[in-house]
């Protein structure tokens, strides 16, 4: 039962994903990449790690994707003016596309397929052993992480504060 | 998993489901009648005894209007909008422990519909996209008012999120639990979270308001100067369906704070009820008191509603990050702190 | 300039204290006010069923009155229609027949009487203007009505009932 599950949500998944790229409106095209995030938050339960899916829910559906769809409701996103792309662009686009498809042809060609993982321990995903490992063995990657999301924050306030400073 | 534990919960989803649609049925009438007696009036009291079928005379109503999609809106969006609200609305009360076990016959029943071990995580997961129905809605519906009002709702929910969560975490530190069921059965007797937790409560209870965009905080559908906000377009239930989602919206955070701080089903005195009891009866009992507290919040909600005006947009965003915010980190703080010294001594 | 009256009340803005910033207090004492008003009686008067008493000056529906042996007042001299700002009245008068003697007190009388309420100001001209102390503006509110021609009324709501005979 497990693996149609799992069949059924990344068969959703990759058409959600193909929507976002395909959608012509920008608004449902966001609105696609949230059910997309969606599908992983299954997918996340299906391998047992709740934590995890519910902290995507959270912070990538919750939060993240409103302030993109926040975003993407103030443009003005009309045919008229969208500006028109150079060659030189088409090109370096094309070029940067061609670059990722070899890319993932190459680790494609090295993917095996692996006997399935069995979880030795079921509550392996929990948030009990998930705070263990983080603030464990992986303390320093961790806390570095989170230095940067203040860099990140300190950067954020710091940029709207030197137009204010500008203006009076 | 037999047959009978399908049945079981299916017989609790169906009444939960009821009771979540009947008391946010009865919340439009209570918030009518409590106005009106907080203001020396009557409220409607024509429909039945007391106007006690008004709610039933609103709904025939509703379903009565006529349906308008505008023109240029977007419709498939436009209909999904209140759907998503109403569904983020009635999802919320999956994980509420309801009451302790209960013995029906020789069987044993949890009043809990699923005990996810990350249960106050998914609550709080719940109300964050319970947004989305407010801002698909209030931009399919193609109006400056409606797309403002989104915005507004966006911002607010995502801005109250932080602090509501920093205040669950110092929760969370007492607790050592994120399972709901364990949270409250934690607080046996009279051992509520509110007492270890006064400050983190009353910044929950903050959010909570501005959360389910209840007054002061219900910029999103502010009559004054968004002529209703984002549900300006919309007519007959599907403006139904907002107005219901926001009455569940406040049933529910309700009942999580009920649950949280207020120790759900327990009450002093609880073993004394259960030994007069048994096992069958006390924790219906308890269940009920459970149904008090939640009233007695709701009627705060309302309570707050007709006595504090509304917020202005810059007022409300400083709340939210310069007062909220600070006050539950240094909640966090002192709580970490009492209780690694509490551990140690 | 002094103030004579010593009423005038200068305010000052003082920047708020922190028990003031804080909101609690002030949200504690409104909640409190609310609250007070939620046991207080409804000042309600619950119309259809309770009706509250008029004042003596009161202007209400039109009765057209009859004399102390139950004759009707009105000789249809046409002086309140002419008073009448709002051209609410109109009137068609009649010669009375010998055997009528007991219906109508004047030798002309108003077999038509017609005044339109949604007209009517209710100023109390035409009261003023009868020399025959006929028309009275002493009745009850005038109902609300579904049709237009509904709010015209006629003599058989306008004249008061017959005195009962003893």
């Amino acid at each position: 039962m497990g693996t149609s599950v799992f069949y059924f949500v990344a068969t959703l998944s990759v058409i959600f994903a193909l929507m976002v790229v395909f959608a012509k409106n920008p608004i449902h095209s966001v609105l696609y990449l949230i059910l997309t995030f969606f599908t992983f938050t299954v997918h996340y339960v299906l391998l047992n790690a709740q934590f995890l899916a519910v902290v995507n829910f959270i912070v990538y559906m919750g939060a993240i994707m409103v302030l993109f769809l926040f975003v993407l409701m103030l443009l003005n996103l009309n045919k008229d003016n969208e500006p028109n792309k150079s060659a030189l662009l088409k090109i370096v686009g094309i070029i940067a596309g061609g670059c990722l498809v070899v890319t993932l042809i190459g680790s494609l060609k090295s993917v095996a397929i692996a006997n399935p993982l069995v979880l030795k321990n079921p509550n392996l995903g929990l948030v009990e052993n998930l705070g263990k490992e983080l603030f464990g063995p992986f303390m320093l990657p961790f806390e570095l992480s989170s230095l940067l999301l203040l860099s990140a924050m300190v950067g954020a306030v710091l940029l709207t504060k030197k137009e204010e400073k500008a203006n009076g | 998993m037999g047959i009978d534990f399908v049945i079981e919960k299916f017989i609790l989803v169906i009444a939960l489901f009821a009771i979540s649609l009947l008391i946010a049925m009865y919340s439009t009438y209570a918030e009518r009648k409590v106005a009106a007696f907080l203001q020396d009036r009557l409220g409607p009291d024509r429909a039945g005894p007391f106007g006690i079928l008004q709610p039933l005379a609103d709904g025939v109503k509703m379903f009565m209007k006529e349906e308008i999609i505008p023109a240029n809106a977007n419709k498939w969006l436009f209909m999904v909008g209140p759907g998503l609200a109403m569904l983020c609305a009635c999802i919320g009360t999956a994980v509420i422990p309801w009451g302790q076990d209960m013995m029906v016959g020789d069987r044993l029943v949890k009043l809990q519909v699923t005990d996810i071990n990350v249960g106050l995580l998914y609550i709080f997961g719940v109300i964050s996209l319970g947004v989305y129905g407010v801002m698909i809605g209030g931009w399919a519906s193609n109006n400056k008012y409606s797309l403002l009002s989104a915005i507004r709702a966006a911002s607010q929910n995502i801005s109250y999120e932080i602090a509501m969560g920093l205040s669950i975490i110092a929760l969370l530190l007492v607790t050592n639990s994120l399972s709901l069921r364990e949270i409250v059965s934690q607080q046996h007797g009279w051992h509520w979270n509110v007492i270890y937790q006064p400050l983190g409560f009353l910044i929950f209870m903050v959010c909570a308001f501005a959360e389910t965009n209840r007054a002061p905080f219900d910029l999103p559908e502010c009559e004054a100067e968004l002529n209703g906000g984002y549900h300006m377009e919309y007519s007959s239930m599907k403006l139904g369906f907002y107005l219901f989602a926001e009455y569940i919206n406040m049933f529910v955070s309700s009942t999580v704070m009920a649950a949280l701080y207020f120790g759900g089903y327990n009450y002093p005195g609880m073993d004394y009820m259960a030994g007069l009891l048994g096992p069958t009866w006390a924790p219906l009992f308890g269940t009920a008191i459970f149904f008090l507290k939640i009233f007695a919040f709701i009627f705060f909600f309302m309570w707050v509603r007709w006595t504090i005006p509304r917020f202005r947009y810059d007022q409300l965003m400083s709340l939210g990050w310069k007062a909220l915010i600070p006050l539950a980190i240094a909640n966090i703080v002192v709580t970490g702190i009492v209780i690694a010294i509490v551990n140690k001594f | 300039m002094e103030s004579l009256s010593n009423k005038k009340k200068v305010l000052v803005s003082k920047p708020l204290n922190f028990a003031e910033r804080m909101y609690l207090p002030a949200i504690a004492s409104g909640l409190s006010t609310t609250i007070g008003h939620f046991f207080k009686k409804p000042a309600t008067v619950k119309y259809p069923e309770q009706e509250r008493e008029f004042s003596i000056n009161w202007r209400g529906m039109h009765s057209l009155k009859r004399d102390e042996q139950g004759r009707e007042r009105c000789t249809a001299c046409g002086l309140c229609a002419l008073s009448c700002p709002a051209e609410a009245i109109t009137m068609i008068a009649a010669e009375r027949k010998n055997d009528e003697k007991h219906l109508y007190r004047e030798e002309k009388y108003a077999s038509v009487y017609e005044i339109n309420m949604l007209r009517c100001i209710f100023c109390g001209l035409c009261e003023e203007a009868c020399p025959k102390e006929a028309i009275y503006l002493d009745g009850p509110i005038v109902p609300a009505d579904y049709l237009r021609k509904d709010f015209i009324y006629g003599k058989d709501k306008l004249v008061e009932a017959p005195l009962e005979i003893k």
